[in-house]
């Protein structure tokens, strides 16, 4: 079991709620993702505080933190993006922590579970959507129509553009979900053949150091798939909410 | 102390030697960054804060793979439903796989346009940039 390479996903539940026959129980899932909220909001809070003209270490972390999310969302949405910069730094910075808590050993991978990812992106679905329509009105869905269509073939145009629109959730969810689940397996798999191997005596242990070295390896890389990750969900973000702003393109 | 209290009474920052700055020296300190700033923040996006090649290209990988697949998958799950709502097994499924594969190769299109264009559209966006204010709780 200790070896079960799956094993690491399960859910459990530390404090059974339900309600209304719906199982709302606050589980190692749950707790994980209020310590990676908090320690989000806590970090922040804390290295700011100083609140100093010249920043500190702590400070200057957040503020490369605050530069990079804001000059991604001027980038890639404009300066009307920027109103949905605390949205965009939140998401940011909640899936960045969840991937790299995820990587201490014993720790439960938020980011490795698709309800959780998708939620994540269909959120900024339906932000976009609706920041969208309020804003734009009716005329919004011209983001469905590009310009200079034939009118012959626009049906088709119209129809696979909705289709595009409707898969952005998926692709942008199943990327993150697929990356840090595969990472954190083949990890656990690596790692397992070093328990198995070392218990073959001593021929087994000298053999272990392969697989042992592979697992050091792979920790860097999953080192940088979780920062380069958490880059790309908060990246698309923002040119997803481009079309809210910008609907004609 | 006359000293102590001095330095305790002073807004100054407190950096060491605080005292033998002239009064005007920090408001022209501040100004001289302000402008050397303005004249940097103009050059600042045409410097990209991606990372190394090969970082860019394993997620430009995995963006593509996902996108295309999304595409399909979508596609394929609206013809499913319409089929099965209306009870017409195969035919809506056959069509929206289609068009779902036509997304899919678009999504991917588009996505690789993106990266491309990028840069054009970050000079338009600079024009605007300096008329409207820029914080995050600006509008």
């Amino acid at each position: 079991m200790a070896t079960d390479p799956i094993h690491q996903f399960q859910i459990h539940r530390l404090i059974p709620i339900e309600i209304g026959g719906l199982d709302l129980s606050f589980t190692n899932s749950s707790l994980f993702m209020v310590v990676t909220a908090g320690l989000a909001a806590g970090f922040l809070y804390w290295s700011t505080s100083g609140r100093g003209l010249i920043p500190g270490r702590l400070q200057s972390v957040s503020e490369l933190f605050y530069e990079f999310v804001a000059g991604m969302l001027r980038d890639s949405a404009g300066s009307q993006g920027m109103r949905f910069f605390p949205f965009v730094f939140a998401l940011f910075m909640f899936v960045l922590l969840a991937n790299l808590i995820g990587l201490i050993p014993y720790f439960f991978t938020v980011t490795s579970h698709i309800i959780v990812t998708f939620s994540l992106a269909i959120t900024v679905t339906a932000v976009v959507m609706g920041y969208g329509i309020y804003k734009h009105g009716l005329s919004w869905f011209a983001v469905f129509k590009p310009s200079g269509v034939p009118p012959a073939v626009a049906p088709f145009v119209i129809l696979i553009e909705v289709i595009s629109f409707l898969s952005r959730p998926i692709s942008h969810s199943v990327r993150l979900f697929a990356n840090m689940l595969a990472g954190h397996v083949t990890l656990k798999v690596f790692a397992g053949f070093v328990v198995s191997l070392s218990a073959l005596g001593a021929v087994g242990v000298g053999g272990a150091i392969l697989p042992l070295l592979m697992t050091v390896a792979l920790t860097a890389l999953e080192l940088i798939v979780a920062v380069l990750q958490a880059y790309v969900f908060a990246i698309l973000t923002c040119m997803y909410l481009n079309d809210a702003v910008h609907p004609h393109h | 102390m006359p000293a102590d209290e001095k330095r305790s009474a002073s807004t100054a920052p407190p950096a060491a030697g605080a005292d033998a700055v002239p009064p005007g020296e920090w408001e022209r300190r501040r100004q001289d960054l302000g402008e050397r700033l303005a004249t940097r923040r103009v050059n600042q996006p045409k410097v990209s804060e991606k990372g190394s090649p090969t970082m860019q290209g394993m997620a430009q990988g995995m963006r593509l793979g996902s996108e295309f697949v999304g595409g399909v998958l979508v596609g394929g799950g609206i013809g499913f439903l319409i089929d099965h709502f209306a009870g017409t097994m195969p035919i809506a499924l056959i069509i929206f796989l289609m068009l779902g594969f036509a997304a899919g190769v678009l999504n991917v299109v588009r996505s690789v346009q993106g990266d491309k264009s990028r840069s054009v559209t970050m000079a338009n966006t600079e024009s605007s940039k300096s008329a409207t204010s820029d914080g995050p709780g600006g509008a």
